[in-house]
């Protein structure tokens, strides 16, 4: 039970012309909430395709061991219009009491009253919280999102940044979020990462929540850090401390990255 | 706000003491009444206002035809017409006509639609379904289904199934057209999440494809419906002995021109019906268009 859901080693993906992943190493731990953070191009997204295992198209090589229960929850709730919204919440699934299984599930997110409305009828919180429900009623081992709450309003957001933490701690699948919000990161996760060229730059985890806030000087510091990898440092120069091994700078394409083809090895 | 700030803006290009007094106009603005009656737009809706046209032509006939200003043989009157018309009911001549006619062309109907569904999910979901059908569906289309039938006819004789397959051909088009254009628009995004779900391809199909292709589908039997009344028309002209076209080719050997008025409006009736039924259904189909909400 102790090894980790995810272990990612010498990941490399290459796309035509999307992002790229440059020899990355990752692990994420069972029930383990991780942020990831990056600038546009970093390989974000790159790197949340693959863990879907949607990156049908790319060419690369690496190890990837992912979990076979995986959920994702997509920067737009992705709710089929067509159905209404425990059949949405219960999308794939079949056999006995699937339909109570999404009934609660809609209950955890407090939609339970909706369960019979049109997508279209509903907000767009609360369309995300339909997909939240959608993820969850499957009891991932892995959750992946990819901004979520990207497309949401600032209060909608903070209402959901409460949501998901209570989920996640209820059900606890290890969690990779994709944001580009770094007080989300470290109001969420408990490690943050953040991509730069197709690799880690860094691996940070945040300050312990232990019963009451967080220690406010920490916080202030993990974050002014974090923008400074993040290329944000103008308003922190003074204060960023610089981290040991930034690698700004893309490596070389080495022979053995060139295209292998389907993705050999990414078991799962 | 917008308002307030907006006019400052643009007072401020041309005379910057005007501002006060533009201020004033943006404010009073939201008292306006709240529909803009616009001086180059096409004025107010009217409810029944679309009833005007049918009415005049309708008064015209009448005074016309009572005037004696309209001769009877060129156009009978309406009330000859509507004599006319109950007394083919009385007959039953009008009846059976149109249940040959109806069977005729729903016949074909029945036909078009699942071929062109059955060829619009071959060619739609498999890249080489796509590359067999669409380009000769397409040639097809180009070749106006009226310019088949002399060959249609020396292939199926001049009975039933030569019309039949004419209605069906003209319906297979657009309901092929439309399905396969929306299964070709579903978009990405929901490919996508039917793979992390882990939809099989049969589940994929039936809950995302065909009800994603369904309001282009519905779109195309519109088409549909009306395409085989058009055929209809038209292979009814062509050696019938039933149907509403047979009763009219009858009527114009006896120049009985208020029968052919009479088949005419039952031709309207049954394309505006026909029309009606399919919207009906695409209200209740579509009911998860938020266009279509009540």
């Amino acid at each position: 039970m102790t090894g980790p859901v995810v272990r990612i080693r010498g990941l490399v993906r290459r796309f035509t012309l999307r992002g790229v992943l440059n020899g990355l190493d990752l692990d994420i731990r069972r029930g383990e909430f991780v942020a990831l953070l990056g600038r546009s191009g970093s390989g974000k997204s790159t790197l949340l395709r693959a863990l879907a295992g949607l990156d049908h198209e790319a060419q690369g090589s690496g190890e990837l061991v992912r979990p076979d229960r995986l959920s994702v929850v997509f920067q737009d709730a992705r709710l089929l219009p067509w159905k209404r919204v425990l059949d949405n919440v219960v999308l794939g699934l079949s056999g006995p009491g699937v339909r109570e299984r999404g009934f609660n599930a809609l209950e955890e997110v407090e939609l339970a009253g909706r369960a019979a409305s049109w997508p279209y009828e509903l907000s767009g919180g609360e369309q995300q919280r339909v997909a939240l429900a959608r993820s969850l009623v499957r009891e991932p081992e892995l959750l992946l999102a990819d901004e979520p709450f990207g497309a949401l309003d600032a209060l909608t957001r903070i209402r959901m940044h409460a949501l998901l933490k209570r989920l996640s701690d209820i059900h606890n699948p290890a969690v990779l979020l994709v944001t580009h919000d770094v007080d989300e990161a470290i109001a969420l996760a408990d490690r943050v990462v953040v991509l730069e060229g197709g690799k880690l730059a860094a691996d940070l985890a945040t300050p312990r929540r232990g019963p009451g806030p967080a220690d406010a000087g920490e916080v202030a510091a993990l974050k002014a850090r974090l923008l400074a990898l993040l290329g944000v440092d103008a308003a922190f120069e003074d204060t960023a401390i610089p981290p040991p091994n930034r690698t700004f700078h893309r490596p070389p394409v080495s022979p053995r990255d060139r295209g292998l083809g389907d993705h050999p090895s990414a078991a799962g | 706000m917008n308002a307030y700030t907006g006019a400052v803006m643009e007072s401020a290009d041309d005379a910057p003491g005007d501002a006060l007094i533009d201020l004033r106009f943006s404010r009073a603005q939201p008292a306006a009444p709240a529909r803009p009656k616009g001086r180059l737009g096409p004025g107010e809706a009217v409810p029944f206002g679309w009833l005007l046209g049918p009415f005049l032509l309708a008064l015209v006939w009448t005074t016309g035809s009572a005037a004696g200003l309209i001769d009877p043989r060129v156009l009978p009157a309406p009330w000859t017409t509507a004599a006319t018309a109950w007394q083919l009911i009385q007959d039953g001549r009008l009846q059976d006509n149109l249940a040959v006619s109806a069977l005729r062309a729903g016949e074909g109907l029945a036909w078009g639609v699942a071929a062109g569904v059955l060829v619009a999910l071959i060619s739609g979901l498999s890249r080489l379904g796509g590359y067999m059908f669409d380009s000769l569906v397409q040639i097809k289309r180009s070749v106006p289904v009226l310019a088949l039938i002399p060959l249609i006819i020396l292939w199926l004789g001049i009975g039933e199934p030569m019309k039949v397959t004419v209605i069906a051909i003209s319906v297979f088009a657009p309901i092929y057209i439309q399905t396969h254009a929306a299964l070709r628009g579903i978009d990405l995004k929901y490919v996508e999440l039917a793979e992390t779900v882990g939809l099989s391809r049969w589940r994929f199909i039936r809950e995302v494809v065909l009800p994603g292709a369904l309001p282009g589908f519905l779109t195309g039997l519109r088409f549909g419906v009306l395409a085989a009344w058009l055929a209809l028309v038209v292979v009814e002209q062509l050696n019938a002995t039933s149907g509403i076209g047979y009763m009219i080719n009858l009527a114009r050997t006896y120049a009985q021109s208020d029968v052919i008025l009479v088949g005419l409006v039952v031709y309207a009736l049954l394309g505006l019906t026909s029309d009606g039924a399919v919207r009906l259904l695409e209200t209740r189909a579509l009911a998860w268009r938020r266009t279509f909400a009540p």
